[in-house]
């Protein structure tokens, strides 16, 4: 670990809204092409931290450096070199496939001929050239996530940050997703994501969890396991978030 | 009488049949088929769960039952009542809780509550019992706007909303989704409750560890059927030997068990890899695996025979769904 780069560093980072504090003083590194999962209960304070990370609210104090940009000084850097989906707002649904591919490599600032090559590129892999000319909203949710990813990844991002992206998934699709996830971790990407499904927790590098705006836990999930005393990163999970 | 089940919950509801009949009910969207001719009987006073992802048809099916969605085609009843031709008897003893928030945004929490009492003709006050430990949690925020409230905060609202006319059935369409590990639980052991006073309770989610939990489960996938049946006949029903396979280096491992011999099924499942035998012989089985990953270089490998659990026999069944 020690060798390998630091793709987000955050120090003692705070946000507060008003008297509460919804982030409490986290610090913590994510590595380069590592699946770093985010865990905690709702409330705990992930979404605002998250906001942080991706450029969209600045820390009340602190520091934040994601992909080599200070989050507070450069927010547009850092947007333009991270990767975000999530379950609720991924893609546009009344354009088609081929449409939501070119808005988002647009928007990333590709050319027209690196947009058409990734369009390919997407398509072949996911073996859903098919859906080329289909409007989104005529697609199943499985697919619409694994589109969503390739979307999120489309302009080669370092980090890309997953916000319950499973959420309501098929049991099998779900599995696909996450050997997607693999598969970008091991060409570098760093993948930071979020989950209410335990056994996924188990299939992270490192697993943080919050409660009550801080990090209560940070480790491996079978180092969590066995400090904790128990078989299962649910068991973990009650026992921190319990209390 | 006095019972230990009327001690801790001393309000119960007067007991009214609510067996559930559904009757080749299909549901057909231009050209989707929400629901794909579905029959099944739930019992007054059972715990029952439909389990399955997006766009298994279990909303529709819901919509149906609360006659808020007329099916394509096919027949269901609740008690001695018709989904399509007694809405308002339908709509007088069921509580109905949607997938998506619908309360009243700009409503407090309390006003909420007492409009959707009103329109019941009834009170917050006469029913307050039956609500009362769902709302103690929320009472502290009563003069807050619904839309002020948090995820946690709205569903127990919703949960308050939807009992507060005292129903003898109330569906749930997937009430735990996007909950964290913890509320969830919290969640299920209130649904326990509700049961225990009498009530008939159906509910939806796409997480199968929750299928556990209920007296009886549908396995639903694209509008169709796989399973109906306690959970526990369920797992007894999984065809072949389960084992639980770790070893170093486990994104590796999942393609090199995937070309084994004599292997149904490869799913990874939390820190270890399933792996499904078709053969009789637990032992030649799992000496066979294990000889071919040291052959490959795997190190600290161990296999292990495991109880399948229900997401095991839902992967199955949408294997066999797909072929």
């Amino acid at each position: 670990m020690l060798n390998r780069a630091k793709i987000i560093e955050v120090e003692n980072l705070v946000k507060k809204f008003g008297s509460f504090t919804a982030n409490d003083n986290l610090t913590f590194d994510v590595y380069k092409g590592e699946i770093f999962g985010f865990l905690g209960a709702n409330g705990a304070g992930k979404t605002s931290a998250i906001r942080i990370l991706c450029g969209l609210s600045p820390p009340t104090s602190g520091k934040a450096i994601v992909a080599g940009y200070d989050v507070a000084k450069y927010p547009n850097k850092v947007k333009a070199n991270i990767g975000y989906m999530s379950q609720k707002f991924s893609l546009y649904n009344d354009m088609t496939v081929k449409e939501n591919f070119r808005f988002y490599g647009g928007i990333y600032g590709l050319s027209k001929k690196q947009i058409v090559d990734k369009t390919n590129y997407f398509l072949e892999k996911l073996e859903m050239e098919k859906t080329r000319n289909v409007v989104l909203s005529e697609i199943p949710l499985g697919w619409k996530q694994k589109l969503a990813f390739s979307v999120a990844i489309i302009h080669d991002p370092k980090v890309v940050f997953l916000d319950e992206p499973t959420g309501g998934v098929d049991p099998i699709t779900r599995r696909q997703f996450w050997e997607m996830i693999y598969e970008n971790a091991d060409k570098g990407t760093t993948v930071f994501v979020t989950t209410h499904y335990m056994d996924e927790a188990e299939y992270c590098e490192r697993v943080s969890i919050m409660s009550e705006g801080k990090i209560e836990a940070l480790d491996t999930p079978a180092n969590l396991k066995s400090t904790y005393g128990v078989n299962s990163m649910n068991d973990v999970f009650i026992k921190i978030a319990r209390g | 009488m006095v019972s230990g089940e009327q001690i801790d919950s001393p309000f119960t509801i007067h007991h009214m049949s609510v067996n559930i009949q559904i009757d080749s009910i299909s549901k057909k969207y231009a050209d989707v088929m929400a629901l794909n001719n579905i029959s099944l009987s739930i019992k007054s006073g059972e715990l029952f769960g439909f389990i399955g992802p997006d766009g298994a048809g279990k909303t529709s099916l819901f919509r149906i039952l609360t006659s808020l969605l007329l099916p394509t085609s096919g027949k269901a009843s609740i008690g001695e009542f018709d989904v399509v031709k007694d809405y308002k008897k339908i709509r007088q003893n069921t509580g109905y809780m949607p997938g998506r928030f619908s309360l009243y945004l700009d409503l407090t929490v309390e006003e909420n509550l007492d409009f959707y009492a009103s329109i019941f003709n009834t009170t917050v006050k006469e029913n307050y019992e039956l609500i009362k430990d769902i709302y103690v949690q929320i009472e502290p925020f009563k003069k807050r706007r619904a839309g002020d409230l948090s995820g946690g905060m709205k569903q127990k609202l919703a949960l308050s909303c939807a009992l507060i006319h005292s129903p003898h059935l109330i569906i749930l369409d997937e009430p735990t989704t996007g909950v964290d590990a913890v509320s969830r639980m919290e969640f299920w052991e209130l649904l326990k409750k509700m049961q225990k006073m009498g009530m008939t309770i159906i509910v939806s989610t796409p997480y199968m560890d929750e299928a556990a939990l209920c007296d009886r489960v549908a396995l639903m996938q694209n509008g169709n059927l796989l399973a109906v049946d306690t959970p526990n006949n369920i797992v007894k029903s999984y065809k072949g030997s389960l084992f639980a396979v770790k070893a170093y280096n486990m994104h590796k491992l999942l393609d090199d068990l995937g070309s084994l011999g004599d292997t149904s099924q490869v799913f990874r499942f939390g820190e270890t890899i399933h792996i499904t035998s078709t053969i009789n012989d637990d032992k030649v089985y799992m000496e066979s695996v294990n000889k071919q990953l040291i052959d490959k270089g795997y190190k600290d490998i161990s296999i292990h025979k495991v109880n399948p659990v229900i997401e095991d026999c839902f992967l199955s069944l949408m294997d066999k769904d797909v072929e």
